[in-house]
């Protein structure tokens, strides 16, 4: 058996020696290369540019603008399942290039030239005018009457509004004794930062479009694309390659549309467009800022009366994933510490800053942060231990969400806090950092998230796999779940290895996804690839199973419900007898004169469950407060994520996660200005991504619950890691010094501006 | 791909005088971690680069005649932080090359460009001003040494004439003899970083250890190029080795710096930095002169 097994990645060799191929090294050397002019203004309108200069630059082939669109078709760009029903469709708001600008570093034209060198300088020569237009950065702003209006059909810039209401707030609240806490939560924009950035190439065969592109969702771009170009679907392919990282920045659809196009417009010739990191921080995606405002009521007892959320959801200029981001903190809040009363006021709103839309945690890193900041906040007021606070608050065993239908099978919670503490000794920790002083104060601190599987029941759950067997006994496997390099070709190998009794090294995985070939999916998203295929990929197995071993029974002669398959060979179960290798088998049912039959097997199966993924994070820090600096000490993550299949690459996708949640809770932000809407830092120097030496060792440590909806009693871990580490360290420096710094990150800006609120100075 | 109109390789420093004098438009370029970078953003691009990576004689670490370092031009980061020389007398200077960029930066980036720049983050300049270097400046005329704070002209702007290269950095003597010192570079990381504010003092302690017989202080990002700040040096020289000579000398910083507000750090955060840094780099540089301030 391998699931539940260190066992390496199908990928290290090839990756240690610099052997996979990326959508880059695919490309043939004799490329147009593609690059996209953007607009230097927030918001407007572009009356002309002019190309006659960057035209007569030697290499140029063709300058295109957003003039030379001959039709405009609307497109949505969410790497979301497509809809049937039309009232939850994605927002079509995106053309190839604009001349409506509502972002500084909106697409206006694109240069295609022989080389890099003749492409620059052809983007220098252009010339635009512009009619500018008043604009608006800030979320609240945007909200106002008067404010400068982003989309025609959204009155105040108000994407979407919903709310939740449970129990009676307004009456909960007149209960006596009650407790009120309130405060404002704020994180920051910040970018996935994937080592590769996004890169596509595109080219003609008959009346065919070849897209290769490093994304994780190749068949929602097929899809995209088509209607972007207003072109049969069937008439596109894309490819995707290994890609180098994607976090959910690759989970929308960004420029395989323009690309296409500007093929198209060059006769077919193979077109590639790689963006430069710059553009990669303005011009794709980021993750949304979310402003949000907690009012709790808590009785005597430290428990919650009533509870009161608003989140203020920064969308930026596009639509994108939208609304379904701040929906998802928001339906996380009357869950994660159930209260009777609970009111919930989500609002995702339109600004003309860079586009927001999924990253890693989808909504949920920002309300774990409002909401475990606030509820530190509670614990210390109510005078309670932060921990035993949250125990008897949290989730308990058995609650069932109506909606998904989730239920909390086991004491996870409990077991993950249990878990964390004494891999980090909590206990003496937290004891010896008690009303601490002098300049340097050490501090631990706690967060607990919550997260989800999969997309059901809001959007299609379904995953499609085809198995074939080769002549010698090994099988080739596909899936529609891509590999990002989450490892995921490896869990698949597992799985199909144990499902039809082979060594793993007879399982070949098929990396590169071709929507020609690929059985269709929709792609690595929602921490779902390993528990969605994993449905077909057993369904598939047994079925592939069931047809070899109707083989078998016409060449043994033996009933098949007395074969089975064990480590690649036929076997008797009765008396364990060998009766014939795999590859034996497969080579007769191939080449055989009587009997010849190709033993493969296809399915997709559709999902209708989900699966709560729970943890938490404690972190250990010191603070030097004459320097407004955090030192991360120690951190640990605890998870239940249900069965691990490969615990090596599930610590693996831990460190990840809480590598991006550190730097999202001491130093990433990305800053626009004020006065321009220019993004300042959109550069690795001066975003602050963390590097090594801000890591202490990352420690991560799992509650293996099986997850009963399960086909392998597994569930989400891709996402999950990245959800309370930024709280914990905040949390960590309020036990430190006594400050909560509620506006992420915490870093020595913030840092300098609260101590000098507190009068640490 | 780089948009260069033309590559020359210098092979001597006469020659590169002669290639300046050729091509006057010409860029110079070393190691490229900065040249390139600019290019690249279309700030440079298409000019004609005129490469003295390849001059050894710019390269390493000596004494003069006189018992002066002197610094080749051309030397690398990584070198530095590792030279003898450099450890025995100045190793401030080599700690504080190692907090340039990464690994690969400090193997290819050397002190000649750092200075060149002009830039006033540079994490050599602060300690370069802190411990008085010349720089030697070689062109048509011959050989000139000028001091570290007259060739900053302004910011990314520095006194290098028509067809002049810089060739050495020199630190005197009189400089490092008994001088010890620490230099505190203050980033938003720990790695990968250009300095939010750089601080770098050194002293020189009477024989008993309980005077400061000489103080120097110098900050980059305190200004538009890397300066001192004789005002504080003033308050302490010649004052007992206390908590209280260093509290006054690191509030008196104040009167010399001048940090602007900026996305990347607010002036009120600057200055508030510039004390603490003032404040810890004295009392380490203290320690290591053997000295002890009591807390």
């Amino acid at each position: 058996m391998y699931v539940g097994k260190k066992v390496t990645r199908v990928d290290a060799y090839d990756k240690a020696i610099g052997r996979t191929k990326y959508t880059d090294d695919l490309c043939d050397k004799g490329a147009y290369i593609a690059q996209i002019l953007h607009s230097t203004i927030a918001h407007g309108k572009v009356v002309s540019i002019y190309t006659s200069e960057a035209e007569k630059i030697p290499g140029v082939i063709k300058v295109l603008t957003c003039f030379d669109l001959e039709e405009k078709h609307y497109f949505p760009t969410a790497g979301h399942p497509w809809s049937t029903d039309p009232s939850h469709q994605d927002v079509a708001d995106r053309l190839l290039l604009t001349d409506e600008v509502k972002f500084y570093g909106d697409d206006i034209a694109a240069v295609v030239a022989e080389d890099e060198v003749a492409a620059a300088q052809a983007l220098r020569a252009i010339k635009v005018e512009y009619e500018e237009y008043p604009f608006v950065l800030d979320v609240q702003e945007a909200m106002k009457d008067g404010a400068p209006q982003l989309h025609k059909d959204y009155p105040n810039n108000i994407l979407k509004h919903t709310t939740i209401n449970k129990g009676n707030y307004a009456e909960a609240i007149k209960e006596p004794g009650l407790t009120k806490v309130e405060g404002w939560y704020e994180t920051p924009v910040v970018q996935h930062c994937h080592i590769e950035n996004f890169i596509c190439t595109a080219e003609m065969e008959g009346d065919r479009i070849t897209i290769t592109a490093s994304t994780q969702i190749p068949h929602i771009v097929r899809r995209v694309v088509g209607q972007a170009l207003g072109i049969d679907w069937g008439r596109v392919r894309i490819i995707k390659p290994y890609i180098g990282g994607g976090f959910g920045n690759k989970q929308d659809v960004l420029y395989e549309p323009l690309c296409a196009w500007l093929c198209m417009q060059v006769g077919g010739h193979l077109v590639k467009l790689d963006v430069p990191r710059e553009d990669t921080f303005v011009s794709n995606r980021t993750r949304h800022s979310i402003r949000s405002h907690i009012i709790s009521w808590v009785r005597p007892d430290g428990t919650f009366a009533a509870r009161k959320l608003e989140a203020f959801s920064d969308q930026g200029a596009y639509a994108s994933h939208g609304h379904s981001i701040v929906a998802k903190g928001a339906g996380a809040f009357p869950q994660l510490y159930p209260c009777d009363n609970v009111e919930v006021d989500a609002y995702t709103v339109f600004t003309n800053k860079s586009v927001a839309g999924a990253m890693r945690g989808y909504g949920i890193p920002q309300a774990m942060w409002a909401v475990e900041s606030h509820t530190e906040e509670v614990a210390a007021k109510m005078g309670m231990d932060p921990i035993e606070f949250r125990r008897q608050n949290l989730m308990p065993v058995g609650y069932t969400d109506p909606f998904s239908k989730n239920e909390m099978y086991y004491d996870t919670f409990n077991q993950c806090l249990d878990k964390a503490m004494a891999e980090i000794d909590y206990e003496r920790k937290y004891k010896e950092y008690q009303n601490q002083t002098g300049d340097i104060r050490r501090g631990i601190g706690v967060s607990v998230f919550w997260y989800n599987t999969a997309v059901w029941p809001i959007s299609l759950e379904t995953s499609s796999c085809r198995m074939v067997l080769n002549q010698d006994g090994s099988l080739q496997v596909q899936v529609g779940e891509t590999e990002i390099g989450q490892g995921a070709d490896t869990a698949y190998a597992q799985m199909a290895a144990d499902v039809i009794g082979v060594p793993m090294d007879k399982v070949h995985v098929v990396s590169c996804q071709d929507t020609d070939v690929t059985p269709f999916g929709t792609g690595a998203y929602a921490s779902r690839q390993t528990y969605t295929a994993g449905f077909s990929i057993r369904q598939t197995g047994l079925l592939l199973k069931e047809r070899i071993l109707e083989y078998a029974h016409e060449l043994t002669r033996m009933p098949s419900y007395n074969l089975d398959i064990i480590d690649g060979e036929i076997v008797r179960v009765t008396d364990n007898r060998v009766m014939m290798t795999l590859g034996e088998l497969a080579t007769e049912a191939l080449y055989s004169l009587t009997n010849s039959k190709h033993l493969t097997a296809e399915s997709t199966a559709q999902i209708k469950s989900n699966a709560y993924s729970f943890g938490c994070t404690i972190a250990e820090v010191e603070v030097d407060i004459p320097m407004c600096k955090v030192k991360l000490l120690d951190i640990v993550n605890a998870h239940d994520a249900g069965k691990l299949i490969n615990p090596a690459l599930a610590e693996a996708q831990v460190h990840g996660g809480m590598s991006m949640g550190i730097g999202y809770g001491l130093s990433e932000k990305l800053i626009f200005d004020e006065k321009t809407g220019r993004a300042l830092n959109n550069n690795l120097l001066d975003y602050k991504l963390s590097t090594f030496m801000d890591h202490p060792r990352l420690k991560a440590v799992f509650v293996e619950n099986e997850e009963p909806t399960s086909a392998f009693g597994t569930k989400a871990l891709g996402e999950p890691p990245a959800c309370s580490v930024a709280p914990a360290i905040r949390n960590a420096v309020y036990q430190a010094t006594g400050v909560g710094v509620n506006e992420a990150p915490v870093n020595p800006h913030n840092l300098f501006k609260r101590f000098v609120e507190e009068g640490l100075f | 791909m780089y948009d260069m109109k033309a590559l020359y390789e210098a092979e001597s420093v006469q020659h590169a005088i002669q290639l300046l004098i050729e091509h006057p438009e010409a860029q110079i370029i070393a190691g490229g971690s900065d040249v390139l970078v600019q290019m690249r953003e279309g700030k440079r691009a298409g000019k004609e680069l005129i490469s003295i990576y390849m001059i050894d004689e710019m390269r390493g670490i000596s004494y003069e005649e006189d018992g002066a370092i002197r610094i080749g031009s051309l030397t690398s980061f990584s070198h530095i932080t590792k030279d003898p020389i450099i450890k025995e007398h100045i190793n401030v200077l080599g700690e504080a090359v190692d907090m340039v960029g990464g690994p690969q930066i400090r193997n290819i980036g050397t002190i000649g460009g750092n200075t060149c720049n002009g830039v006033t983050s540079a994490d050599s300049a602060s300690t370069l001003h802190a411990w008085d270097a010349v720089v030697e400046i070689t062109g048509p005329e011959g050989v000139r040494r000028i001091p570290i704070h007259e060739f900053y002209i302004k910011a990314g702007v520095v006194d290098l004439k028509p067809g002049e290269i810089q060739t050495a950095i020199i630190i005197p003597k009189k400089s490092y003899e008994g001088y010890k010192g620490h230099y505190i570079k203050y980033a938003m990381r720990n790695a990968m970083d250009i300095a939010t504010t750089g601080c770098s003092v050194n002293v020189k302690l009477s024989e008993d250890k309980k005077t400061i017989e000489d103080v120097r202080i110098a900050y980059g990002v305190a200004g538009p190029v890397p300066m001192r700040a004789p005002s504080a040096e003033e308050t302490a020289k010649g004052k007992p080795v206390s908590k209280e000579t260093v509290k006054v000398f690191a509030k008196a910083v104040l009167e010399d710096i001048n940090p602007r507000d900026s996305w990347r750090a607010s002036k009120a955060f600057r200055q508030h930095i510039a004390v603490v840094l003032a404040e810890r780099a004295l009392k380490e540089s203290i320690r290591l002169a053997g000295g002890e301030v009591d807390e």
